[in-house]
């Protein structure tokens, strides 16, 4: 058994003289969280700009929904993917389950609802300002969109890397929907779990130590950005 | 209202036909009827919440009426080209260039003129040093005439003005006053709202004056300054507030 502090050390060493193992989980864990974000993205953006823009029967409910899936439970988005996605379910068929596909649809349903409600409240403040203006240019609602995305684009960032910190960090959807199979869809948070429980401590220290790296970085790219928003922006 | 075509020698530019607003239950604007000509420039003045802002809103289509309609006689019914200058300049969240780039594209203009167009508009407003600074940084007096370039790109028929100079020093009322006359020159219909009575008398070649809600009085500058129909028109003249 190592001690906590030669744990620490090898863990230093696997990530300097790039493991292959660790650099294989890592890049894993990054191909399917950068491919979940870039697919909330693409979704929640138009569709929070949407909400914020036009008035709808039902509009306040589908406010209330995004809200509250903000915080949905990771498990929970984990099991409902799985049950689509299980052999008896609706989705069976595609055989995605315990794929890197299967982690990255649990973590867009965990993300959407994040990018979809914080897109909503920066357009709509944007558009409770603008919407005079873009009325007397005779701008369609639909031509609005990119315009108050565009004008949203630094709170928007922030947005996002919240959304990818929010998918690089969880372990409860892939651990269900990945199965944390070894060089399949074994990512940094499943293999941490794995890790420590099999007592490997060097290996589990080493990707927490990247994983804090990566929020670290996440959080300083978000303030550098609402900085530099700030200052050109006024 | 004593009179619905003072000061419409030329040929009619907009009617008003009864208009009325009405908003959570408030009779905002009541039973405007009045006739615009095509040339010149109508300023519109009156006490506070008497509906200014509200009627040049729904002259420009921001605001629909309750009831009553609008009807432009040139462009057969349809509004012609217009813009709208705000009391507080709305600056989209890009450089100044592109604030103008931005109001051309959205009306349709061919990408390749729209640099050139919005360089000489800038240029003619004196903003050519600061195109590429962010909108929103530069000051109140340059933003309020960023906004005017913004129009004078668009190439309007009818410029709205919602008290374009009530938050600026002298300098860039002065600024704003050339601009507007700048506009008049080219043939642009002026319709704007001030508190200034000097400045109506300089931009002013007729005078739209509301108390209420309603139309008092519809007259032409000079008479409406120097001896106005209505009571109320003369109250407000001389000074005394209107209620």
């Amino acid at each position: 058994m190592l001690s906590e502090d030669n744990a620490f050390i090898t863990a230093l060493q696997l990530i300097l003289s790039l493991d292959q193992t660790l650099v294989g989980i890592v890049s894993l864990s990054m191909q399917v969280s950068l491919t979940a974000v870039l697919i909330a993205s693409v979704l929640g953006l138009p569709l929070g700009a949407a909400v914020a823009l036009w008035r709808f029967p039902g509009r306040g409910l589908v406010i209330v929904v995004l809200n509250a899936f903000m915080g949905l439970p990771p498990v929970v988005a984990g099991l409902v993917v799985y049950l689509l996605l299980s052999r008896a379910g609706p989705l069976g068929e595609l055989g995605l389950l315990f794929t890197p596909s299967a982690m990255v649809i649990a973590q867009v349903l965990l993300i959407l609802p994040i990018i979809a409600a914080l897109t909503r409240q920066h357009t709509e403040e944007r558009w409770e300002e603008y919407r005079e203006q873009l009325t007397s240019f005779r701008v369609s609602r639909l031509r609005s969109i990119p315009t108050l995305l565009w004008d949203a684009r630094f709170a928007l960032m922030t947005v996002i890397l919240a959304g990818f910190g929010r998918a690089s960090a969880e372990v409860g959807a892939v651990m269900i929907v990945g199965g944390n199979i070894d060089g399949v869809t074994r990512v940094m948070t499943t293999a941490i779990v794995l890790e420590t429980n099999k007592g490997d401590l060097p290996l589990a220290l080493g990707l927490g130590l990247i994983l804090l790296l990566l929020v670290a970085l996440i959080n300083a790219g978000a303030f550098l950005i609402s900085e530099e928003a700030k200052r050109r922006l006024g | 209202m004593n009179d619905m075509h003072a000061a419409s020698t030329s040929a009619p530019l907009l009617t008003l036909d009864k208009v009325t607003f009405r908003h959570r239950g408030q009779t905002l604007l009541q039973n405007i009827s009045l006739t615009l000509s095509s040339q010149g420039s109508t300023i519109v003045m009156g006490p506070n919440g008497a509906g200014k802002s509200l009627l040049m809103r729904i002259c420009h289509g921001l605001l629909t009426p309750t009831s009553g309609r609008l009807h432009w006689h040139d462009t057969g019914g349809r509004p012609p080209r217009q813009a709208m200058v705000f009391q507080r300049p709305v600056m989209l969240r890009r450089s100044a260039i592109a604030n103008v780039t931005y109001a051309l594209a959205v009306q349709g203009t061919c990408w390749r003129d729209r640099k050139p167009l919005a360089r000489e508009a800038l240029e003619r407003f004196g903003l050519t040093d600061v195109a590429h600074r962010p909108a929103r940084v530069l000051s109140g007096g340059e933003q309020q005439r960023l906004a005017l370039a913004r129009a004078w790109a668009l190439r309007p028929a009818v410029l709205f003005l919602d008290e374009p100079t009530s938050a600026l020093d002298p300098a860039a009322i002065k600024a704003v006053e050339d601009a507007v006359t700048d506009f008049g020159r080219v043939g642009t219909r002026i319709i704007m709202n001030t508190h200034d009575i000097s400045q109506a008398k300089r931009l002013g070649d007729d005078v739209l004056f509301l108390c209420q809600g309603r139309v008092v009085e519809h007259n032409n500058a000079e008479s409406f300054f120097l001896a106005p129909r209505t009571r109320d028109a003369s109250a407000f003249v001389r000074g005394e507030l209107v209620w």
